[in-house]
C-alpha cells in the first residue's frame, strides 16, 4: 500500500480544483460556533474542511447512539451504525463511508449509493474530484467500485487499489491463483498479479506493491518480485530486462511515458530509467521520488550517508540533511523549487531549495507552493497551537485546529481556515488575506 | 567442549521447508551464495568475532538450550557457531546441502537470538548476529522451515505478520471499538486522526487472536486521555519474521510501511503494543536496513507508556491483583532496551505480591519462542519447549514461593510461555501488564466516586 500517497488528507489534492470560482473576497467570515456543537453532541470526532472552507464537518453522536454528521452546524437527517473516514473531495463534496445493519456504503453529501457491499474502504478521488472510487468486499470477494460501478471481475485477494488522475480507471494488486495455507512452494510460483479495471494483466508474480498510473491514464506501473530474490518493475504487465535485491515504488514522466524508479545494486540505491541507470549518484537510500510537471525534473528523498537524510534534484543532494527523517517533500508548480520537511533531534523545520527557515517547530505539515510558484505556506505546531507560515515568516494569530491553506489562482492571496477562541467560544473562521497585507 | 561441538547432531525432525527446498541445491550454487553473503553483506564485525573468539566456553552457562540438555556442548552458543557459520568459514563455503540443513534447523530452531550469551562473552560476541549470517546464508538458499517461511509471505503480501486483509484490520478495529463502548459510553478507537499525537502499533496475532488487547489498549487510552489514533492502511503491524529468516529487504519494506504511516499521519510518537521482537525490528534492525540510525518517529514500548501514565497520574490503581505475579523480561525490550525496571514499577502498582524468579531482569532465561523459533510452527515443538526445561525450573521456584502468575509484555513470550508451563505441567497463568492494568485500574464510570 503506498501509505504516503494514497491517502492525502485531500485538502492537499486541490491542484485541478476549480478555486477560480471559490470566493476570493479579502474578508474573515464566521463559519461555525464550535462550542455549540460541542455543546449540542455529547460525542463528537475531529473537524474537517471543505477545500474552499465553505463547509466543516464531523462524525458525531446522537442521544439514541447512532452516528450521523454535523455540517455546518446543521446534522444529516440520516443516520447510521457507523460512520468513518469523513473527507472532501477536491470539488469540496462531503463522503464518508456509512453502515447500517452490518452492510455498507459511502455517503456523498448525505445520499448514501444505492449499493451495499460487506464493507468498503480506500476512498479515492480523481483530481478534479467528479469521480469517487472504493475498495470493496462482498462474501469475501474482493473489488473496486468507480462511480458506484463494480468491477465484473471479483477477486478473493485485493489491497493497493488506486485511481488514475482522470478518474477513468482503477488498479489494484490482486491474488490469481488459489494458494493453500502454509504452501511456500506454491506461492512461490507467483500467484498475484494486476487487475486494471478490474481485468487482470496476463502474468503472475511472486509480489506486487505500488502501482502507479500514466497521466493520461492509459499505462500502469508497478513494483515486483519475480523470486522471493529478483525485483523489478513491470510496464502494462511487461517487465523491465533485470531484476534488483530491491525496488521502491515507480513513476511515469509526465510528458512521455518512460518509467523511472529507485533500485538497489549492492549496498546502495540509485535511480533507474526504462531499466537502466538514469542517476550517476549512488546513495545510501532513495525514494519517494517526484518529477516536475514539465517532466523535466527528479526530485527524491535520499540519504547520502548512513543516517543523514536530504533531498536530491536530478541526483545532486543538497548540502544540507537531517538525521532523524525528512518527509513531504513537494515541487512548484513551474519545476524550479522544492520545498519539504526536515527533522532533526526531534525539532521540526521546512527546508526549501536546501535551506531551513529560521524557527523549528513541534510539527511541520506538507509545504503548499503558490500557483506562481513565488509563495510557499506551511501549517506548523508548537506548544499545542498550530500557526501558518507565509514565505518563512508567521502569519499572526495562533489557532486550536488549522487546516491546511490554498493560495488564489492568481497567487495574490490565501485562504486561511482555522479554529479560534477560548473553550466556551470556539469559532472555526475563512479568511481570505492579500498576501501583500501580511506584514513583513 | 569445542571438540565434542563439531559434530552436527542429527535431527529426526522433517520439515518441508527445509527438505525441500535443499532438495535441489548444488554445491556450487552453496558456495556461491555463501561468498556472495560473506563477500558483500559482511565485513570488520565477522571478522572481529571470529578472530576474538577464544572457544573459552563462557557462553555455555548463559544459554537455556545448553542448561537444558544437560550441558550438551552441542547447545552451547560457541558450539552452535562452530557447527554453522565457522565451518562454513572453515571450508570456504565448500559445503553440501545435507550440511546447509542441519545449519538451518540449528540456526532456526536451537538459538533464539536472545543475546544473553553476549553478556557473557569476555569480550561481548554477539553470536545471534553469527546466527543471523546462518540464516540469511539459508534463505538465500531457500532452505528455510516452513511456518515461518510461510509468515514471512504473509508480510510480503499484507505488509502484516498473519495475512489479515485490509478490511479485516479495520472491522476488527470497529468490533472491537463496539465491545468497548458498551464498558464505557462513547469509547473511540480513532482511526485515520491526522496530527494525532500517539500512533498506537500493535502485531499480526493482536486482530487474527487476541483482539482483546486492542479493547483493553483502547479503555487504557481513553482513560488516560490520549490523543491517539490508529491506521486504516497496511503499515499497522510493528511485527517482523522477515528479520528473522534474513529476509533483510522485506523487512526495510515493513519497516518503510510503518514509519511512512507514521509520518503520514503526522503523529508525534509510536506507542507500541506489548512485543518484543517488533521492538528489535523497528528500534534497532529495520529501522537501520533502510538508512535510519535510530527510529524517525520515536518509539516507546508499552511498558514505558504505561509507566509514563501512572508516573503522570493519568491511569490510576483501582484495586491490586490479588494473587502472587512473578515477571518474566523479555529479551528484546530488556536487554535489548532496559525497561526491566520501569516493568516492575507498574507490576508493582497493580499487584499485591510481587515475586521475582531468578535469575532476572537482563539475565533472565529466555522464553524460548523468540528469535521467530516458536514461528517455525508444530514440526520444532516438542524441541522447543524441551531446549527450555531450565525456564520451567526457574518457574516452578517462583511458583514455589507463591507466583500464581506469570507477567510477560511479549507476544512471542507468551506463546513460548504457554507452552512451557502447559509441557511441564506448572498450573501457572500468563498475563499481558495490560490485562493486569485493564483489571485493575480506575475506569470512567467508577472515576471520581
Amino acid at each position: 500500500m503506498d501509505t504516503t500517497e494514497l491517502k492525502l488528507n485531500t485538502e492537499e489534492k486541490t491542484g485541478m480544483n476549480d478555486s477560480g470560482s471559490w470566493d476570493w473576497k479579502v474578508d474573515k467570515r464566521l463559519v461555525a460556533n464550535i462550542s455549540h456543537w460541542k455543546e449540542q453532541f455529547g460525542y463528537m470526532e475531529e473537524l474537517y474542511v471543505s477545500p474552499n472552507g465553505e463547509r466543516i464537518a464531523a462524525v458525531v453522536k446522537s442521544d439514541d447512539m447512532k452516528f450521523s454528521v454535523c455540517e455546518n452546524g446543521k446534522v444529516w437527517d440520516k443516520t447510521f451504525d457507523k460512520v468513518w473516514y469523513l473527507q472532501f473531495g477536491p470539488d469540496n463534496r462531503l463522503t464518508c463511508l456509512v453502515s447500517d445493519m452490518g452492510a455498507w456504503t459511502i455517503a456523498i453529501d448525505g445520499e448514501p449509493w444505492e449499493k451495499r457491499f460487506d464493507f468498503i474502504w480506500n476512498t479515492q478521488f480523481s483530481e478534479n474530484g467528479k469521480d469517487i472510487a472504493v475498495s470493496a468486499q462482498t462474501e469475501m470477494e474482493y473489488f473496486a467500485v468507480l462511480n458506484g460501478i463494480e468491477w465484473e471481475k471479483k477477486y478473493s485477494v485485493m489491497t493497493n487499489m488506486v485511481m488514475s488522475q482522470d478518474g477513468a480507471h482503477t488498479a489494484a494488486v490482486v491474488q490469481t491463483i488459489p494458494v493453500g495455507a502454509a504452501d511456500i512452494f506454491k506461492f512461490r510460483e507467483g500467484c498475484f498479479s494486476v487487475a486494471v479495471d478490474g481485468n487482470p494483466w496476463d502474468i503472475n508474480f511472486v509480489n506486487v506493491w505500488e502501482i502507479n498510473f500514466s497521466k493520461d491514464g492509459a499505462h500502469a506501473v508497478a513494483e515486483v518480485r519475480t523470486t522471493i530474490y529478483d525485483y523489478t518493475v513491470a510496464v502494462d504487465g511487461r517487465l523491465w530486462n533485470q531484476t534488483f535485491p530491491a525496488v521502491w515504488k515507480p513513476r511515469f514522466s509526465p510528458v512521455n511515458n518512460s518509467v523511472t524508479a529507485p533500485v538497489r545494486k549492492g549496498d546502495s540505491w540509485m535511480l533507474f530509467k526504462d531499466g537502466r541507470q538514469f542517476w550517476d549518484q549512488h546513495f545510501s537510500q532513495l525514494w519517494d521520488h517526484l518529477y516536475s510537471n514539465d517532466g523535466n525534473h527528479i526530485a527524491a528523498i535520499v540519504a547520502p550517508k548512513f543516517g543523514r537524510w536530504t533531498i536530491a534534484v536530478d541526483g545532486r543532494p543538497w548540502s544540507l540533511t537531517f538525521g532523524d527523517l525528512v518527509t513531504d517533500m513537494v515541487i512548484s508548480p513551474d519545476g524550479k523549487k522544492v520545498a519539504c520537511v526536515g527533522k532533526e533531534k526531534d525539532f521540526w523545520s521546512v527546508v526549501v531549495d536546501g535551506r531551513a527557515w529560521s524557527e523549528a517547530y513541534d510539527m511541520v505539515w506538507k509545504p503548499v507552493f503558490s500557483p506562481d510558484s513565488q509563495h510557499i505556506a506551511v501549517k506548523v505546531e508548537k506548544r499545542g497551537y498550530f500557526y501558518l507560515l507565509v514565505d518563512g515568516k508567521t502569519m499572526e494569530g495562533e489557532f486550536k485546529v488549522l487546516f491546511n491553506p490554498v493560495f488564489s489562482p492568481d497567487s495574490q492571496k490565501i485562504l486561511v481556515k482555522g479554529i479560534t477562541g477560548n473553550p466556551d467560544e470556539e469559532n472555526y473562521y475563512r479568511q481570505v488575506i492579500r498576501l501583500s497585507d501580511i506584514p513583513g | 567442549m569445542a571438540e565434542s561441538a563439531e559434530k552436527m547432531k542429527t535431527s529426526k525432525i522433517i520439515d518441508k521447508g527445509i527438505e525441500e527446498g535443499a532438495a535441489n541445491l548444488s554445491s556450487k550454487k552453496i558456495e556461491k551464495v555463501i561468498h556472495d553473503v560473506l563477500q558483500n553483506e559482511t565485513g570488520a564485525r565477522l571478522k572481529t568475532y571470529v578472530e576474538t573468539c577464544i572457544h573459552c566456553g563462557l557462553c555455555s552457562d548463559a544459554c537455556h538450550f545448553y542448561l537444558s540438555h544437560d550441558k550438551d556442548p552441542r547447545y552451547s552458543p560457541a558450539g552452535k557457531v562452530k557447527q554453522t557459520i565457522w565451518k562454513i568459514l572453515k571450508a570456504k563455503g565448500k559445503v553440501d546441502a545435507d550440511f546447509i540443513k542441519k545449519a538451518c534447523e540449528i540456526a532456526f530452531t536451537e538459538c533464539n537470538l536472545c543475546r544473553r550469551c553476549a553478556m557473557y562473552c569476555p569480550f561481548g560476541i554477539d553470536v545471534s548476529y553469527l546466527i543471523s549470517i546462518v540464516r540469511r546464508i539459508c534463505f538465500k538458499l531457500g532452505v528455510v522451515p516452513q511456518y515461518i517461511a510461510d509468515t514471512a509471505h504473509s508480510h510480503a503480501s499484507t505488509l502484516n505478520q498473519m495475512w489479515v486483509k485490509d478490511d479485516e484490520w479495520i472491522d476488527t478495529l470497529f468490533w472491537q471499538e463496539e465491545e468497548a463502548a458498551d464498558e464505557i459510553p462513547n469509547l473511540r478507537i480513532p482511526v485515520e486522526k491526522q496530527g494525532a499525537d500517539i500512533f498506537y502499533s500493535v502485531i499480526g496475532p493482536e486482530p487474527k487472536f487476541r483482539s482483546q488487547l486492542i479493547y483493553q489498549a483502547a479503555v487504557i487510552m481513553n482513560t488516560a486521555g490520549v490523543n491517539w489514533t490508529m491506521p486504516a492502511t497496511p503499515g499497522w503491524d510493528n511485527s517482523d519474521m522477515c528479520m528473522y529468516i534474513g529476509e533483510n529487504e522485506m523487512m526495510g519494506r515493513l519497516k518503510k510501511a510503518y514509519f511512512d504511516t507514521a509520518m503520514r499521519l503526522k503523529v508525534k510518537r509510536i506507542v507500541m503494543g506489548e512485543c518484543g521482537h517488533a521492538f528489535r525490528s523497528i528500534y534497532d534492525q529495520g529501522n537501520r536496513w533502510l538508512g535510519w540510525k535510530m527510529p524517525p518517529i520515536p518509539v516507546i514500548h508499552a511498558i514505558e507508556f504505561y509507566y509514563e501514565l501512572l508516573k503522570e497520574g493519568k491511569i490510576r490503581v483501582a484495586k491490586k491483583y490479588e494473587k502472587g505475579v512473578t515477571f518474566h523480561d523479555p529479551c528484546n525490550i530488556v536487554r535489548g532496551r532496559g525497561l526491566h525496571e520501569m516493568a516492575r514499577y507498574v507490576t508493582k502498582a497493580f499487584t499485591r505480591e510481587f515475586i521475582e524468579m531468578h535469575p532476572n531482569r537482563e539475565h533472565n532465561y529466555c522464553c524460548c519462542a523468540g528469535g521467530g523459533v516458536i514461528n517455525c510452527g508444530p514440526p520444532f515443538k516438542k524441541k522447543r519447549v524441551e531446549g527450555d526445561r531450565i525456564k520451567a525450573e526457574q518457574l516452578f521456584a517462583a511458583k514455589s514461593r507463591g507466583a500464581e502468575t506469570i507477567i510477560a509484555p511479549c507476544h512471542n513470550c507468551h506463546g513460548g510461555l504457554e507452552d512451557i508451563v502447559h509441557h511441564y505441567g506448572l498450573g501457572m497463568e500468563i498475563k499481558f501488564l495490560g490485562d493486569i492494568i485493564y483489571e485493575c485500574m480506575e475506569k470512567p464510570e467508577s472515576m471520581g466516586e
